[in-house]
């Protein structure tokens, strides 16, 4: 009886490492698509602090500064053009790997993705007409931004802020 | 054969006791049905109001019609024919959203007391109950003047005759006699806040609890659908998807009222990420409103119960 608790024992333990080493290999990413999660999230991150200097100014938290303001405007509207091939590897979405919110509707409706990055860079170029033109310009093109920012959002990005 | 005479006076007297319950039993059930039967509003509140298009079309932000009723995936112009056909999962089964157009399909033969039934009872015109998945349990505060506004409009918007889909429903929650019972319980039109608040903090009030139906996303559902108002706001499971629905009480939400405003105008957070999922759709309708309404929203959820995860 001693014996069969004794094998019964070890094979659970067996079993239970078996079942940790699993896991933790499909926990490790691969190292390429981990350096996309981080390299989209950075640009990301470019898009939020660019775009936080104009919402500070349009919500009178930062005094409106024309140039600075233009800057901002320029360095959004050339990171809406860039070419995001690379950032997007094919298992990269929050259903295959830890770490991102991206949803596979991603992958599965690339046109969509594809018209809503159009509408983000029609969004900054307008940000980039109106930012250096006075306060009420730049706050004029605000709500354009964000709805342009939402529109992907909505749709491609797992929600649980 | 044993004729009557023959029955044991056991037996007879089971017989009795049990037709004398299934009696009782059809009684207290009919007693039911009649208690829980679809309700009306009292039409003499409405025989004198007039429906204004223009006011009308801010209800219709302030109440979402769209978020729902816009066929899947209409976007811009689109999301003005209420065609309907999204789908809504639940733990009950799948609703989809009715053809609200006003054509025949539709809504075309609505009277302002067919909506203001819809809205403030989820009555149908044809005196059925509709399920909660259309929020009459917040809807049941709206003010008569709104609701004849909203009719207003929603008659000026483009027919569409795209067919209903019937609901993905099993038994037993597809009985829509039994809706009454869970009206009684869980719909009310009193204020879930009340006491004493200013007159920015009752229109927020307004437009959370009623028009808004914040809190039929916001706040956790009982294992019956109806919503918990001792966590009101808190935060509550997303249906049929991961993730949770944010809570919004000040134990949770920190950003100042100007931020929340923002957050209402623009879809920018604080700290400049932006709305998304249904949050997106939300934010197109407040961005319509007058800014003082954005400003009540946020007057309100300052002064809701902090309630922690």
């Amino acid at each position: 009886m001693r014996t069969l608790a004794l094998s019964a024992g070890i094979a659970l333990t067996a079993a239970t490492l078996a079942l940790t080493s699993t896991a933790t290999a499909e926990s490790h990413v691969d190292p390429a698509i981990a350096g996309a999660i981080k390299a989209r999230q950075a640009h990301m991150q470019l898009y939020a602090h660019n775009i936080g200097v104009l919402g500070g100014m349009a919500q009178g938290r930062i005094d409106y500064d024309a140039d600075l303001a233009s800057a901002a405007a320029s360095n959004l509207a050339a990171l809406s053009q860039l070419n995001q091939m690379t950032y997007w590897p094919a298992g990269s979405d929050n259903a295959s790997v830890d770490g991102t919110k991206a949803l596979p509707a991603i992958w599965d409706d690339l046109p969509g993705v594809m018209a809503r990055g159009a509408a983000l860079v029609e969004a900054s170029a307008a940000m980039e007409a109106a930012a250096g033109g006075g306060l009420e310009s730049l706050q004029g093109a605000m709500q354009a931004l964000g709805g342009a920012c939402g529109a992907c959002h909505q749709n491609y990005r797992q929600s649980d802020n | 054969m044993p004729s009557a005479q023959t029955v044991p006076g056991a037996l007879m007297r089971f017989r009795k006791t049990v037709a004398y319950l299934a009696g009782a039993a059809v009684v207290v059930a009919a007693v039911g049905l009649y208690l829980t039967r679809p309700r009306h509003v009292d039409p003499a509140e409405f025989d004198r109001l007039t429906g204004d298009v223009e006011r009308g079309a801010l209800v219709f932000a302030a109440t979402g019609c769209a978020s729902c009723h816009a066929a899947p995936e209409a976007e811009g112009e689109a999301r003005r024919v209420l065609s309907g056909g999204r789908g809504f999962a639940s733990p009950f089964g799948t609703f989809y959203a009715p053809n609200i157009s006003p054509g025949p399909v539709g809504t075309g033969d609505w009277t302002v007391l067919n909506l203001a039934d819809a809205l403030r009872h989820g009555t149908s015109p044809d005196n059925r109950h509709y399920f909660p998945a259309f929020p009459y349990g917040s809807y049941s505060r709206m003010q008569a003047q709104d609701i004849a506004d909203l009719h207003a409009y929603l008659m000026t918007l483009p027919a569409s005759d795209a067919e209903n889909r019937p609901h993905d429903v099993g038994f037993p929650f597809n009985i829509r006699a039994a809706l009454g019972g869970w009206k009684m319980l869980f719909a009310s039109d009193d204020w879930v806040l009340d006491g004493d608040l200013t007159e920015t903090q009752q229109r927020g009030r307004y437009l959370v609890e009623a028009m808004g139906h914040c809190a039929e996303c916001h706040t956790p559902r009982n294992a019956l659908g109806g919503l918990q108002t001792d966590r009101w706001l808190a935060g509550a499971p997303i249906p049929g998807k991961d993730g949770r629905v944010p809570n919004i009480t000040p134990a949770a939400l920190s950003w100042s009222e100007a931020e929340i405003v923002e957050y209402l105008t623009s879809g920018f957070t604080p700290d400049f990420d932006s709305a998304g999922g249904e949050m997106f759709e939300v934010v197109q309708n407040t961005a319509q409103l007058p800014r003082s309404d954005r400003e009540a929203i946020a007057a309100y959820l300052k002064i809701v119960p902090p309630i922690g995860n």
